[in-house]
């Protein structure tokens, strides 16, 4: 097991009701973590076209996870 | 010069072109992007930009290296707002200035292609009918 905080952003953090949460997962990855948070949060969806990032560097959803870690998800951006 | 910022105050848009002035540049191009007031069939009243400023800046100061060495440009620059906006308010800038304008040109087309792209931004639209919602979203959240 894992110890991670996962941070919410924008229509994630409106989804689920929490900007961050410190968590024990076996998730391998930050795309089986979402789905596992997307099972605790009912109004969690989907990450396709989303971004993640691990540790404030952005990653790739299939990244491994380490203890300690935070991973920031990311909904589709749209800046400009 | 090369520099990328996020601001919640209006963006003073000559003081930012001076940034860029350079003695061996003979051209500058500056891409503004404004609040509109409509989207896909609905009419926009105001925008709200979340921003998450430490990654934002990080990843827009790369894609300003990347540019720099794709097209050979000597300066470029970009600030995006956050907060809310009104209609006219201008919601991201970028400047570059080349010895020659088809590199500027190119450099300022693609600085903000990416930006679009790659960083952690996000826009909520609120509209005449009273609803609002986060742009290109849709499959983020269950509806409540």
């Amino acid at each position: 097991m894992n110890q991670v905080s996962v941070r919410y952003f924008a229509a994630f953090r409106e989804a689920t009701g929490i900007e961050i949460e410190q968590l024990q997962t076996t998730a391998y990855s930050p795309a089986e973590l979402f789905i596992e948070c997307a099972a605790r949060h009912d109004r969690l969806q989907s990450f396709s076209r989303a971004l993640v990032a691990i540790n404030d560097e952005m990653t790739d959803w299939d990244a491994p996870i380490e203890d300690g870690d935070e991973v920031l998800f990311f909904p589709p951006v749209a800046g400009g | 010069m090369k520099s990328f910022e996020i601001t919640s105050e209006p963006i003073d848009l000559s003081a930012f072109r001076r940034r860029l002035l350079d003695n061996a540049c003979g051209a500058y191009v500056q891409f503004d992007g404004w609040v509109r007031d409509h989207n896909e069939g609905q009419e926009v009243l105001r925008l709200e930009y979340e921003v998450y400023t430490p990654l934002a800046v990080k990843e827009g100061l790369i894609i300003i290296d990347e540019a720099i060495e794709k097209f050979g440009i000597r300066n470029a620059c970009g600030i995006h707002r956050g907060g809310l906006l009104e209609l006219t308010d201008v919601a991201v800038v970028v400047g570059v200035s080349s010895p020659h304008r088809a590199a500027a040109f190119d450099a300022c087309r693609y600085i903000i292609d990416e930006v679009k792209q790659r960083l952690p931004i996000w826009k909520k639209e609120y509209y005449a009918s009273g609803e609002a919602e986060w742009v290109n979203c849709q499959h983020c959240a269950h509806p409540m």
